[in-house]
């Protein structure tokens, strides 16, 4: 009897580690009947849990999105809450499927790393806060003053060229997640806060009093931010580059959440490729045809998902027309190769 | 019947080489030693295929490389162009710099808060328990938060900052700000004066025991030395001109600009290892005077000993003896409890890096394998003193 | 015996008197013990004044300032006030929080049946006159950790909503993290500490570096290789659920503590055991078993229960690696907006101290009284 209990435990506590081939992502995804996802602990607007403790966010849509594509069905994903040190091991190790967490796209980390980054999902460049009552109109003026950093992040490093390149001198006060970063600031253990401005935008409403903060002009960083997938399995890296595309190219073609099911009637070449009503283009990723369909469907396109989680309605806040993560027929940056 | 008995080892031997004690120990540990073997050719292989699956190199190359981001709060030179070595440096410095700080600091308090345990005052013994009950119960992590994030909030913003002397120290909630002392050229022989005053110091000392070992006379040396570590130095002071400018700190845009900047972090953590550590010490202490037997005390109390000498010459000598072991595991505890930085964002070597330097470089092996030799050396380093320490204070047994 | 009396020889006794009263009774006490002489008296007059400064303002703090749910002015609002103590509205509102974590609202009552499991198996353990020691034992140490895992987990086929680890938290992964830890550790460290004391030069050795190298490094580097390097030390694509791999880190951490600690005991114990049991036949299992264990885990009790109260103080630190124990939830909570007062992370923190108090100082407390009971005089 005991015995017995014995290994019932064993294998209890073995059932706790999955175990995932690297080879292909697709097939374990689909055995084990759902996405594992690597978020972004707390970063409102990209990724934090809601009032109902549910995952929300640009990062998270993004995901959901792929499991919408994969398992017709958005809700068949897991999300791993990563720091920025855990990352990108969470991902090489195979704890999770996808990283979708606010991280830039670098060379170094494109190569050294053994990840690859499918796209950007959101153009942001690092940015400061500062108390209103200092009287600092620009970041020029920031000699001396006690910068609050979250630790091992670009930010972290850009911070120390700018400074340097402008011969300008300050205090790095670094701490391990944002949470806390954002609460020493508030507590005035610095002078400026300093992260990509989407988040600044985001954090500022958590501030005890927001209306007594801004945020400078300068952006001193590109920080093209996306989703990334380990190196070496080019099947799992297309279905997660083309789900990418497919939300800007449904949003180019007007396929929006509201009227998909209306345009599966369309006689526009374009719409019909995409929606899989033409054309064979799903299989070649391993998915039904109907793959962006399904997204569109259930997450809707880009345009819906940053209106959603930070476009100008949300407490976040950022307006995208004319802004560089416009659609490029707009004068924005969002470009997506043709579905065909 | 001498033939016989040989025939029956033989047989014993050929038959029953299991049954043989040497023999079962000396597989045994072949197979274990097997098995480790085999169990670390396992880990090293799958490390090294995993860092080829990810394209990693291997290495201390990194150690050279800039590093690329700045630390608030260093002892030695460091900006954004130092290397990762000088990152490992200037960790292991600020680990140091809180764990022996808050050694002296917390062997004070503790000391005190443990003979006032035991203080024959109903009111005193009961403060002293209720601390050690409360403090030992409490997990450190969340005394440093409460002194870094509950009691920060209450420090005052750097325009309203507090000022002690008036125009040199200011407290506010970017933490202490001091005079920063720049002796001249000729403070040098001060500093001489200083260190010979301690080495002759040594040297009285031994010669006052062997006195006293030899007359019986006792030599009033703590007095003698602590006059002289004051007097001499301030004559040589006077005499070579040697001066200290201070340089105070001013008020800028931001913060205050010169003088020396003792930051919050140093000042919460500091604050909770002691009040940590002195609660555990306390009760050592106490273990170790009530180690000693009371005939012991009666003893001294026949002699006609007052109450300090009591103390000093017969207690404590004898009660350190029991507290110095448990005394140095705590020490070393403070040491690795110093690590829980990383928390509230005091540069040490946890924090800069295991933390951010194993961030930006991605070194993960090697940089955590060089973390925990930090902290092993400075284990097997102060066990090996302590080894030293015991042997020397070891009963002599006649 | 002569029957003459003489007129000096008193031949009835005196009464009894009262001792004097500057001996007994309060005075007397307050006499001995506060102001037996002139050190002693300015001692009691600075605790005095000690207590005097800071009773009050901690009393109005938590009791008369304090914001509680049954207050007058028991909104947010009122925490936020200039004169406002501590905020316990906000602690309240957040409980369940800190009890269950992430843990799904309706789903709690799965966590509540684990708790009751735990109390119902420990108490009669602890209990030392109850009886079915062994059944409890195998409630506690297999039962529940199984029933635990099935019950908070789901999924598969108990029929539940499966709960990923994810979403525990709380006070909940505490005491997991806490109860395995101390289940793991103690056989670990007991064949640790048997391994250092082996005639086996090479187990000796492989054991004596095992338990110094843990003991050496802080937990926190632990809890990192843990979460950073386990990865890299598994084959490829092998992972690890995050709040197993902090398990195996805090067990291994603490194991080799217990080991230090038996061996304490088993250096306790008398050679004359040691050759009492050989000279029975036993062989070294059995004299382990039968003998040496039995007392020198007995001496090893205070030992191991300051091991234990070590333990559960640092599952806090787990927080640091990204689980959300106890104090992690608490610490999430007190930059909250909904709740932003004054003394809100002072709140929490008290109640998380609160927490770990109780639980810290019973174990002690528990401990001192085990010491008493099986203290059977034999004391050289």
């Amino acid at each position: 009897m005991k015995k017995q209990l014995v290994t019932l435990a064993l294998g209890a506590a073995l059932g706790l580690s999955a175990s995932a081939a690297f080879a292909d992502t697709l097939a374990d995804v689909q055995a084990k009947g759902y996405l594992q996802c690597g978020v972004s602990p707390s970063t409102p607007g990209f990724a934090a849990p809601d009032a109902n403790n549910n995952w929300a966010g640009l990062d998270v849509d993004f995901c959901r999105a792929m499991a919408a594509a994969i398992f017709d069905d958005p809700q068949a994903v897991r999300f791993t809450p990563l720091t920025s040190k855990e990352r990108f091991t969470a991902l090489s190790s195979g704890e999770i499927d996808v990283l979708s967490r606010t991280t830039t796209w670098t060379m170094s980390r494109d190569t050294n790393l053994g990840i690859d980054f499918a796209g950007v999902t959101f153009y942001d460049g690092q940015g400061f806060m500062v108390r209103k009552d200092l009287g600092v109109s620009s970041a020029t003026e920031l000699s001396g003053a006690a910068i609050c950093i979250e630790a091992g992040t670009t930010t972290e490093l850009n911070a120390a060229d700018y400074f340097s390149s402008t011969g300008m001198e300050y205090n790095a006060v670094v701490f391990e997640d944002q949470d806390e970063v954002v609460k020493a600031y508030d507590d005035g253990r610095c002078d400026v806060f300093t992260t990509d401005s989407s988040a600044l935008a985001a954090e500022r409403l958590s501030l005890a009093n927001p209306d007594e903060n801004m945020i400078l002009p300068e952006i001193i960083s590109k920080e093209p931010l996306g989703p990334s997938v380990r190196q070496g399995d080019d099947l799992w890296f297309n279905i997660t580059r083309w789900v990418y595309f497919a939300l800007l190219e449904s949003e180019e073609l007007g396929i929006t959440q509201a009227n998909v099911d209306d345009m599966l009637g369309s006689d526009n070449p374009g719409v019909r490729r995409v929606l899989g009503v033409e054309g064979d283009f799903g299989t070649a990723i391993g998915l039904s045809n109907d793959w962006a369909y399904k997204v569109i469907k259930h997450v809707g396109n880009y345009n819906d998902i940053y209106e959603r989680h930070v476009g100008a309605n949300t407490p976040v806040g950022i307006e995208r027309a004319g802004s560089v993560n416009d659609l490029w027929t707009r004068g924005g940056l969002m470009y997506a190769p043709p579905i065909r | 019947m001498a033939k016989s008995q040989e025939q029956l080892q033989q047989t014993r031997s050929a038959t029953s080489l299991i049954y043989d004690p040497k023999f079962r120990s000396i597989a045994f540990q072949i197979l274990l030693l097997v098995g480790l073997v085999v169990f670390g050719w396992w880990i090293v292989n799958n490390t090294i295929t995993n860092l080829q699956a990810q394209n990693k190199t291997t290495g201390f190359d990194f150690l050279g490389i800039t590093s690329g981001f700045n630390i608030g709060f260093t002892l030695i030179e460091y900006d954004r162009s130092s290397t990762y070595f000088d990152v490992f440096v200037v960790g292991i410095l600020n680990t140091l710099l809180v764990a022996v700080i808050g050694i002296i600091l917390a062997t004070l308090l503790g000391f005190t808060i443990g003979i006032a345990r035991l203080s024959n005052n109903w009111i005193i013994a009961r403060l002293a328990t209720v601390y050690i009950e409360v403090i030992r119960n409490i997990p450190l992590l969340l005394q440093l938060f409460f002194w870094y994030f509950a009691v920060l909030k209450t420090m005052p913003a750097v325009k309203d900052s507090i000022e002690f002397v008036t125009g040199s120290v200011y407290l506010n909630n970017r933490g202490l700000y001091v005079p920063d002392p720049n002796p001249n050229d000729a403070f040098v022989w001060v500093q001489v004066a200083i260190v010979a005053v301690i080495i002759g110091g040594f040297f009285l000392h031994r010669w006052a025991r062997i006195r006293q070992e030899q007359t019986g006379q006792r030599f009033p040396f703590v007095p003698v030395f602590i006059a002289s570590v004051i007097v001499i130095p301030a004559i040589i002071w006077l005499l070579s001109g040697a001066r200290i400018d201070l340089d105070y700190p001013i008020l800028g845009r931001f913060n205050f600009a010169g003088g020396i900047q003792i930051p919050p972090e140093f000042v919460a953590l500091l604050f909770g290892l002691v009040i940590y550590t002195a609660a555990f010490i306390a009760e050592t202490v106490r273990a170790g005077i009530l180690a000693v037997n009371t005939g012991q005390t009666e003893a001294a109390q026949s002699l006609g000993l007052k109450n300090s000498d009591r103390l000093n010459l017969v207690i404590i000598p004898q009660a350190m003896r029991v507290i110095v072991p448990p005394l140095t595991s705590q020490y070393l505890n403070l040491t690795k409890n110093s690590s829980l930085a990383v928390a509230i964002g005091y540069p040490d070597i946890v924090n800069v890096f295991m933390g951010t330097a194993l961030n930006q470089s991605g070194k993960a092996v090697e940089v955590i394998f060089m973390t925990m030799m930090v902290y092993l050396t400075l284990s097997l380093f102060t066990s090996v003193i302590m080894n030293i320490y015991n042997a020397r204070v070891a009963l002599t047994e006649r | 015996m002569t029957d003459t009396s003489f007129a000096y020889v008193r031949d009835e006794m005196l009464d009894e008197q009262p001792a004097p009263a500057t001996s007994t009774g309060v005075i007397g006490w307050m006499k001995a013990n506060l102001f037996s002489d002139i050190p002693n008296t300015i001692m009691t007059i600075v605790g005095v004044v000690f207590l005097y400064w800071f009773i009050p303002p901690i009393f109005n703090f938590l009791v008369t300032h304090a914001v509680f749910p049954w207050s007058v002015e028991n909104t947010i609002d009122a925490c936020r006030t200039e004169e406002a103590g501590a905020c316990w509205i906000y602690v309240v509102d957040r409980f369940n929080f800190f009890i269950y974590g992430f843990y799904p609202a309706e789903e709690y009552w799965r966590v509540n049946i684990c708790f009751l499991l735990g109390a119902v198996t420990l108490v009669p353990l602890l209990w030392p006159d109850l009886p079915y020691k062994g059944l409890s034992a195998i409630g506690f140490f297999v039962v529940l950790p199984v029933a635990t895992f099935f019950l908070l987990n789901g999924g598969g086929f108990t029929g539940l909503a499966e709960v990923p680890t994810e979403k525990w938290g709380g006070l909940t992964i505490t005491l997991i993290i806490a109860t395995v830890g101390i289940v793991a550790s103690l056989p670990i460290g007991i064949v640790l500490a048997l391994g250092r004391r082996s005639h086996m030069p090479f187990v000796k050795y492989v054991c004596i570096a095992f338990i110094e190298l843990w003991r050496a490094v802080p937990l926190i580097t632990v809890l990192f290789m843990a979460s950073i390097m386990l990865p890299l030390f598994l084959p490829e694509g092998t992972s690890i659920d995050k709040l197993l791999r902090a398990l195996v880190g805090v067990s291994l951490f603490s194991a080799a503590y217990m080991a230090e600690v038996v061996r304490g005991g088993l250096q306790a114990l008398p050679k004359g055991q040691y050759e009492a049991a050989d000279a029975l036949g036993l062989n070294y299992f059995k004299s382990m078993y039968l003998i040496i264990l039995p007392q020198a885990l007995k001496h090893s009790i205070p030992g191991i229960v300051n091991n234990f109260i070590s333990l559960f103080k640092d599952t806090s630190l787990v927080s640091i690696v990204g689980l959300f124990d106890l104090l992690n939830t608490v610490q999430a909570t007190t930059a909250q907006v909904e709740w932003k007062s004054p003394h809100q992370a002072t709140t929490g923190y008290l109640f998380a101290a609160a927490m770990f108090w109780i639980f810290c100082f019973g174990m002690s407390r528990y401990s001192m009284y085990m010491e008493r009971r099986l203290d059977t005089g034999h004391k050289e």
